[in-house]
């Protein structure tokens, strides 16, 4: 038994990322006693006052504010008949951890998905000839309509002082932005970042040849904002350090410059950090939870009493916990029964770097989500996918996250070391751009996760363990991809060009980042019999306990999944407040 | 049940190897922290070839790569790393890093390798070689053409131990200086990558044209 017992709260939120931040501040102003438990330190806004941030080799090549792999580690298999090994290094994604999770580092692309991506089964039903697509995937509808969320992805949008063009103003298509999004009840609240050298060479070559490029939907503020909650945004000063960085100038919208300034002010309103949650604690009858037991900063286990448990960490930790603490059955993917774990999928990305002996980008000269891209190729927008036998889609774009210079892209052929490395820093840094997509990735019957019978964390407990890999319908897509890229870089006539994209026969590769975009695991969805949660992110199994975040995705859409994490999390908020605190209990009957 | 006993719960800060007051030390006077004086006359001698004097730019010494080096081994580099077993050495290269061996395991277990090779193929030590020899021989250490294990230790192999110099190497030579490397930011100036200035509003409209400031470091110094 925990040696310590905390007094009780109304709420405990498990992990103080975008999630936890807003379930906080919309609880607590509701009139909640709120406490938020968080693994990782604190990391409060003097931490990255200049020029701190200003470090390529502390953020982005040792991680300073992620989770190390030590602490944080899964395994992963490419089937069920391997041994899966653990992610001994981070590669493909890298989670952050401590107060403002991974939403203190991220680039700061607000994108929502279309109208399609989110009734992704219905339209494959409609489009696809039946047997057309492998018969093990396993996509689904959000639970949701158009309707019913387009209003908390606007308010979110507010939240982050969203910068770029308005596309699709009530129905009506606006000249400048994404003709293909679903109609806005209101138009973006800043307008667009400034195009790069790259991003306005991009959408030129792009736009001639009859795409309908935009600029990148950004989270880093283009003019001054003051949030719905009061938060005060600065006008991105394009400092080239942003994705895997804080932000040394409060521009980019992330936890703490959004809604943890306002929440900490209030006194229904605390959170422990350094505090690891092992298990969610059930009653006797496992339909609630009675709170969580943690370990505290002294290594002492306390339980923290709560009528209400969040569980808002990142995607892999909210799914692990419910494991532990036998929240739902595990997935099987033979029977296809339970519901913890099913439905998981990541994302692939590829590119074509194109070298100008003389030209200059300034690619140091540039905000995190700086960019230009189309939707063209996103489900329902082009026809190819049906004829070529696949779903899915990307979003192709130029985007310059940063020029630091650990890392730069050379010209194929340049030695990777000795005088030739050294001679091609000086004749080529600066000197490149890429054309870059991030693509859909669908959920399969053997994709999913559970816990490994082997390997465990510093604390005794086993590490979750993820079975994954490529699937011939990702690979037709990026082969698809490739062949668009390519023409694209063709007509912009580079002096030489490199290109990474998946072969038909690729493995997926664990060393090679693509992005922190995992999904999946714990699912929203109509039915207890294939889906974690409900529409409200609430547990069918145990009604006390939401589950917000990517976990809840049943596929992965083009669009980055951060702007959908704040839409739901905040859809479920609402429903917490004027359903659940008056009549707790399921909020959906089956 | 998972126990507390002894578990550290806060990461220790992975990034916390800065060497303090050795921005722009003379890297002749400087005493290594981590290395042996024989190492480190292998690791001055590789450094110089891996990004070596001639040409255009400055080389590894010239920036001090070997003390950024030194500085991250003593300092915690690869604290962060999941270190638990079983290990499955002969894994797939799409499965990462799976082997038993820290970065300082490599380095000692690398340079002592290298050098018996040197030593039994040139009959001399690596740092006394012609630059070519040396080329060569590194060649072969990140083609694995060097058998680690033919020379007894197979558990790891001479592509890792390279892999992790090279790294390391262009780190030092492309970090901020208060970690003990990019002396006075050279490599930064021979780029163009202008550092820590890191506000550019009023430069992001201007287009196709080479910024004409030169760097800062986090200390505040311009070069």
């Amino acid at each position: 038994m925990p040696n310590i017992t905390n007094d009780e709260v109304d709420v405990v939120i498990v992990g103080l990322g975008w999630a936890g931040s807003i379930m906080a501040i919309e609880l607590a102003q509701a009139g909640l006693k709120v406490r938020a438990l968080e693994r990782g330190p604190d990391r409060p806004p003097e931490d990255f006052a200049y020029p701190k941030p200003a470090d390529q080799y502390a953020y982005a090549i040792r991680n300073k504010v992620f989770a190390t792999p030590r602490d944080a580690a899964l395994t992963v298999r490419y089937n069920t008949g391997e041994t899966a090994l653990p992610t001994r290094k981070w590669g493909a994604f890298a989670p952050g951890t401590g107060v403002g999770g991974s939403g203190l580092h991220w680039t700061g692309v607000l994108i929502r998905p279309t109208p399609t991506d989110i009734k992704l089964k219905t339209y494959a039903d409609q489009a696809y000839p039946r047997g057309r697509l492998d018969p093990d995937m396993r996509v689904k509808d959000f639970p949701f309509t158009w309707d019913e969320i387009e209003p908390f992805f606007d308010k979110f949008d507010k939240i982050c002082g969203l910068s770029g063009n308005t596309g699709n103003l009530k129905g009506v298509i606006q000249p400048g932005g994404d003709p293909f999004e679903g109609p806005r009840s209101s138009p973006y609240p800043l307008p667009a970042l400034h195009d790069t050298y790259n991003s306005s060479l991009f959408a030129a070559t792009a736009k001639r040849m009859g795409y309908h490029p935009f600029p990148n939907p950004s989270a880093n503020a283009s003019t001054a904002w003051t949030n719905p909650y009061g938060s005060q945004l600065a006008p991105c000063n394009y400092c080239g350090y942003c994705s895997k960085y804080p932000c040394l100038n409060y521009s980019k919208a992330s936890p703490q410059t959004a809604i943890l300034d306002v929440v900490k002010r209030m006194p229904n309103f605390d959170y422990k950090v350094n505090a690891m949650v092992i298990r969610v604690d059930l009653h006797a009858d496992k339909k609630t939870a009675k709170g969580v037991t943690y370990i505290d900063e002294q290594q002492r286990e306390v339980f923290q009493p709560a009528k209400i448990v969040i569980l808002s960490s990142f995607q892999f930790a909210n799914v692990r916990l419910m494991l532990l603490s036998g929240i739902g059955k595990p997935y099987d993917p033979i029977t296809e029964t339970g519901t913890i774990g099913r439905n998981y999928a990541f994302l692939s990305n590829g590119a074509a770097t194109l070298f100008f002996k003389d030209k200059h980008f300034n690619s140091f000269a540039t905000a995190g989500a700086t960019g230009e891209m189309f939707n063209d190729i996103s489900p329902g927008n082009f026809q190819d996918g049906i004829k070529l036998g696949f779903l899915g889609g990307a979003k192709i774009h130029s985007s310059q996250a940063s020029g630091a210079p650990i890392g730069t892209a050379l010209p194929p052929g340049t030695p990777g070391w000795g005088q030739g490395w050294k001679e091609g820093m000086v004749d080529w840094y600066d000197c490149s751009m890429k054309i870059g997509i991030t693509t859909t990735c669908m959920s399969y019957r053997g994709h999913f996760l559970d816990l490994d019978p082997t390997y465990k964390d510093p604390w005794g407990q086993p590490l979750l363990r993820m079975t994954f890999d490529w699937r011939q319908n990702e690979l037709k897509l990026q082969r698809y991809l490739r062949e668009i890229v390519g023409n694209i870089a063709k007509e912009m006539k580079p002096d030489f060009m490199s290109e990474s994209f998946l072969g038909l026969d690729s493995h997926w590769d664990i060393t090679k980042y693509v992005s922190t975009h995992n999904v999946g695991g714990a699912i929203m969805g109509d039915s207890p019999r294939d889906s974690a949660l409900n529409r409200y992110l609430q547990s069918w199994d145990v009604h006390n306990v939401f589950v917000p975040g990517g976990n809840a995705f049943p596929q992965n859409f083009q669009a980055n999944p951060t702007a959908t994490i704040g839409a739901i999390t905040l859809f479920a908020a609402e429903a917490i407040k004027n359903h659940y605190l008056k009549n707790p209990g399921p909020l959906v009957q089956v | 049940m998972a126990t507390a006993a002894a578990v550290p719960l806060v990461s220790a800060p992975v990034y916390r190897a800065r060497a303090q007051g050795l921005e722009g030390v003379d890297l002749q006077r400087y005493q290594p922290v981590f290395f042996t004086e024989p190492e480190w006359v292998f690791l001055l001698a590789a450094c110089d070839r891996l990004i070596p004097a001639e040409g255009r730019g400055p080389g590894a010494l010239e920036t001090n790569v070997p003390v950024f080096i030194d500085q991250q081994l003593k300092n915690g580099l690869g604290d962060d790393v999941y270190m638990q077993g079983p290990h499955q050495a002969d894994a797939p290269a799409t499965m990462g890093f799976q082997h038993t061996h820290s970065p300082q395991d490599m380095y000692r277990i690398g340079i002592k390798l290298a050098q018996q090779y040197s030593q039994t193929t040139y009959g001399k030590p690596f740092q006394q070689l012609a630059a070519a020899d040396k080329d060569a021989l590194l060649t072969k250490l990140q083609k694995n053409d060097i058998d680690f294990a033919a020379l007894g230790d197979p558990s790891l192999k001479a592509s890792q131990f390279f892999g992790q110099m090279l790294g390391d190497a262009k780190n030092g030579y492309l970090a901020d200086p208060m970690y003990g490397g990019n002396k006075d930011m050279k490599a930064w100036v021979a780029i163009g990558f202008p550092g820590a200035r890191a506000a550019f509003t009023e430069w992001v409209d201007t287009h196709n044209v080479k910024y004409p400031l030169g760097p800062v470091s986090l200390s505040g110094k311009r070069a």
